[in-house]
């Protein structure tokens, strides 16, 4: 079987959004993290750090995954590799 | 699906889209009858009924649905058995993920840690949620499309052989968590739920009852917290106005910090560890020079005639201990006091230490146990395998985000409730007469001293922070009861712990019985087995880990746990690297893969081999433990070095062999694609 040239720009569009939404993970989790002592300004109450780390890196990670479905099942229709439907 | 002789009911409807309508309707009438049950029971309550009955109704009520479940959900079909007919909705896996995720542990123990280590604490947070990231970015889309029944079948199919290593060792991993899972609740009675519930449905009847246990289990957590919120805040929204509370905890920890009777209470307790540490250190003589400085101190106060002299010393002898064994291990106990006599923690700060170098460990530590939960999390076989039940990949993509929403309810939750619960302690138990302390604290540290014991050290009749001795378990249990609400809503938390460690149970016993009867029994001992036979096989596994199960838990193995929290390295190491390589490079070939388990898993365990007390000494290893440690890192977040070296080897070894033959290639491509034009492969498992 041979991929087409519309598989392969598929597959590197999904690369791209992949290595973007890591890039965001990696950012809010370690850089973050790693600056947290610094980080201590007020944030609507809460030390800026100590908040992401409580609640604000979860919602972006719930951001991230709800993007990432989004975008890849609105793609598989554009290249045509999507499923038939559920039922 | 459904073949002849399965019954037919809720969950077993006909098209997708009617299924789903269904199970909607069904769960929304279940969550409603739920609630209506708990008012139902607090009107009873107001009318008398007493607590050993609540408790009852509530222990036979919740455990006698899942049964019924259990029962609805029977199955002897290969596919209803092992993935749940593939058919379960994206939300209603997402649900049933949550609930198997989070065990007892986090239900009850994740805001007892937040509240006791702060900060820091906050790495199970962010780890056990942001693996989630992982799992959708890397595997599950392309898992599903995989469309087999277990992580050793992608393994063998992308890299050639059986992987039965692989299939050991993911039963392994499966297995330490299992013993985490606390069977407090009654380990035989679980256990007996657990049965009706997996032996007749499989992943079915587990899915369909996890639903059930994570509505009840999120209900039981939030009503006491939003409670709790309204005492302290007047809004019943804690996630989002506890940083007020925060500010106010946090000023209030300077002012404890300083408190002249706080600093006099920690005096006490340094004077007596530091006593107890030079007594430890003197033995075996120190124990006769002690009793006789007391006997002195009884006779020159005779020979003064000072009577409360006397009586003091008199006190002190008495309470001295007997023998030089009794005095080892009392005063083995008391050094560790010296902990009390430190100040409390600031519970915003993050990475608190002496100086500069051990906030840098402490940083390092904390970056890097994130990184094996969440690499771990993305490892676990256990969980892995939810998204094969999904109907598609886009389902799979959906369901991911559905069942990180859903752990994310809890998780997001809970620093809000350690701060309140630490609030009310700070400020309104701290400063209360001994006299009046509050109904919970009394009712609680007669329960069990080590969640919660309050002694007047320095006999000043009020209650100093350092005075209270409290474990984690205290902050979930007993925050109804400091909000104030009535004893069904302390019974609902119970129920909510009593799911959350069954779901988990459930899910992790199917997934050991269902690796053992399809990757040993029907990939190596009978390829031909007909479904019926495999089926049955897997439903006697199940029986036998369960007793085993049951058997392990009742010995209550404490070295075993530090192998539970090891898991998440040692998976992080193992797997990881194999599975996303073995998707997103095609290069990557069996030689590559083996070896770079191997090193991967190897560099994990023997670094905790290493440096972690217990497994020292099982191998007996004798060379100090800081030759071992490399920059500080905790055994714990071993993985830091297997994942890296894992994906180093992959790489390595497989540039240097051949690429893999055209067929494995094919089936790269075809696990990229939800659905590829002139592909003819078919991989899903019957």
């Amino acid at each position: 079987m041979q991929l087409t040239q519309k598989h392969v720009e598929y597959w590197s569009k999904n690369l791209r959004i992949t290595a973007i939404l890591l890039f965001i993970w990696f950012v809010v989790t370690f850089v973050i993290g790693w600056y947290a002592r610094e980080l201590t300004f007020n944030f609507f109450g809460w030390p800026f750090a100590f908040y992401m780390g409580a609640q604000g890196s979860l919602i972006i990670y719930v951001i991230l995954i709800w993007y990432y479905a989004r975008y890849m099942n609105n793609l598989d229709r554009v290249y045509d590799v999507h499923e038939g439907e559920d039922e | 699906m459904a073949g002849p002789s399965e019954p037919t009911n809720v969950f077993t409807a006909g098209s997708q889209r009617s299924f789903n309508a269904t199970l909607k309707k069904v769960y929304t009438w279940y969550t409603g009858g739920f609630i209506v049950f708990i008012i139902g029971l607090a009107i009873a309550e107001q009318m008398g009924l007493s607590r050993q009955w609540i408790g009852y109704i509530f222990l036979f009520a919740t455990v006698g649905l899942y049964a019924g479940i259990g029962v609805m959900s029977r199955t002897s079909d290969a596919a209803e058995y092992y993935v749940a007919g593939r058919r379960v909705p994206a939300l209603f896996n997402g649900m049933a993920t949550g609930a198997d995720w989070m065990s007892a542990a986090s239900f009850i123990g994740m805001a007892g840690t937040l509240y006791l280590t702060g900060y820091n604490g906050l790495a199970f947070i962010m780890g056990w949620t942001g693996g989630y990231v992982l799992v959708a970015l890397f595997l599950a889309p392309y898992l599903r499309k995989f469309g087999q029944f277990t992580i050793p079948d992608f393994l063998g199919a992308r890299y050639g052989g059986t992987y039965v290593v692989a299939q050991i060792y993911g039963v392994g991993l499966i297995t330490t968590r299992l013993t985490g899972v606390e069977f407090i609740y009654g380990i035989f009675l679980g256990i007996g739920g657990i049965l009706v519930c997996s032996f007749l449905g499989g992943m079915r009847a587990v899915t369909w009852t996890q639903v059930a246990q994570y509505i009840i289990l999120i209900i039981a957590y939030m009503i006491p917290v939003v409670w709790l919120s309204v005492k302290h805040t007047g809004i019943p929204l804690p996630q989002f106005v506890y940083g007020k509370v925060l500010e106010k905890v946090t000023a209030r920890e300077t002012q404890l910090i300083d408190d002249p009777k706080e600093k006099e209470v920690r005096a006490i307790f340094k004077a007596r560890a530091d006593a107890a540490a030079a007594g430890l250190k003197g033995l075996p003589g120190s124990f006769d020079t002690e009793r006789k400085t007391l006997s002195d101190a009884v006779e020159k106060a005779k020979a003064d005639n000072n009577a409360d002299a006397l009586s003091a010393a008199e006190r002190a002898l008495a309470a001295y201990p007997k023998d030089a064994a009794t005095a080892k291990a009392t005063w083995t106990k008391d050094s560790g006091l010296a902990a009390r006599a430190a100040p409390p923690l600031r519970h915003a700060e993050a990475f608190p230490g002496k100086d500069d170098a051990a906030r840098d460990i402490s940083r390092r530590n904390f970056l890097a146990l994130i990184f094996c939960l969440m690499v771990g999390t993305a490892a676990l076989p256990h969980i892995l395998m939810r998204y094969y039940t999904t109907p598609s990949v886009r389902e799979a993509r959906a369901s991911v985000f559905w069942s990180l929403f859903f752990i994310f309810l809890l998780y997001f939750t809970a620093p809000a409730l350690a701060v309140l619960v630490k609030f009310d302690v700070y400020t309104l138990l701290v400063g209360s007469e001994f006299s009046k302390l509050p109904q919970w604290v009394a009712s609680w540290s007669r329960v069990d001293p080590s969640l919660l014991s309050i002694v007047d050290v320095n006999r000043d009749g009020i209650v100093q922070l350092a005075e209270i001795a409290i474990g984690g378990d205290i902050v979930v249990l007993a925050t109804p009861e400091i909000a104030g609400l009535p004893y069904v809503i302390s019974g609902l938390v119970a129920a909510g712990g009593l799911a959350a460690a069954l779901s988990t149970a459930d899910g992790l016993l199917l997934t050991i019985a269902n690796a053992l009867s399809h990757d040993f029994y029907y990939k190596m001992l009978d390829p031909n087995a007909p479904t019926a036979r495999r089926v049955m096989i897997s439903k006697l596994l199940l029986l036998v880990v369960a007793v085993c199960a049951a058997f392990v838990a009742a010995q209550k193995p404490a070295d075993i746990l530090f192998l539970v929290s090891a898991a998440f390295s040692l998976a992080a190491a193992a797997f990881f690297p194999a599975l996303t390589l073995g998707i997103f490079w095609k290069r990557a070939n069996k030689w590559g893969a083996t070896l770079g388990m191997a090193a991967g898993l190897g560099i994990t365990f023997y670094y905790m081999a290493t440096t972690q007390p217990w497994l020292r000494s099982v191998f007996n290893v004798t060379t100090p433990i800081n030759d071992h440690i490399w920059f500080g890192i905790q055994p714990i977040s071993a993985g830091l070095w297997g994942v890296p070296l894992g994906f180093l080897v992959i790489i390595v070894v497989s540039l240097l062999t051949p690429t893999p033959d055209r067929e494995t290639q094919e089936l790269v491509e075809h696990v990229r694609y939800p659905n590829l034009t002139g592909d003819t492969m078919d991989t899903r498992g019957t």
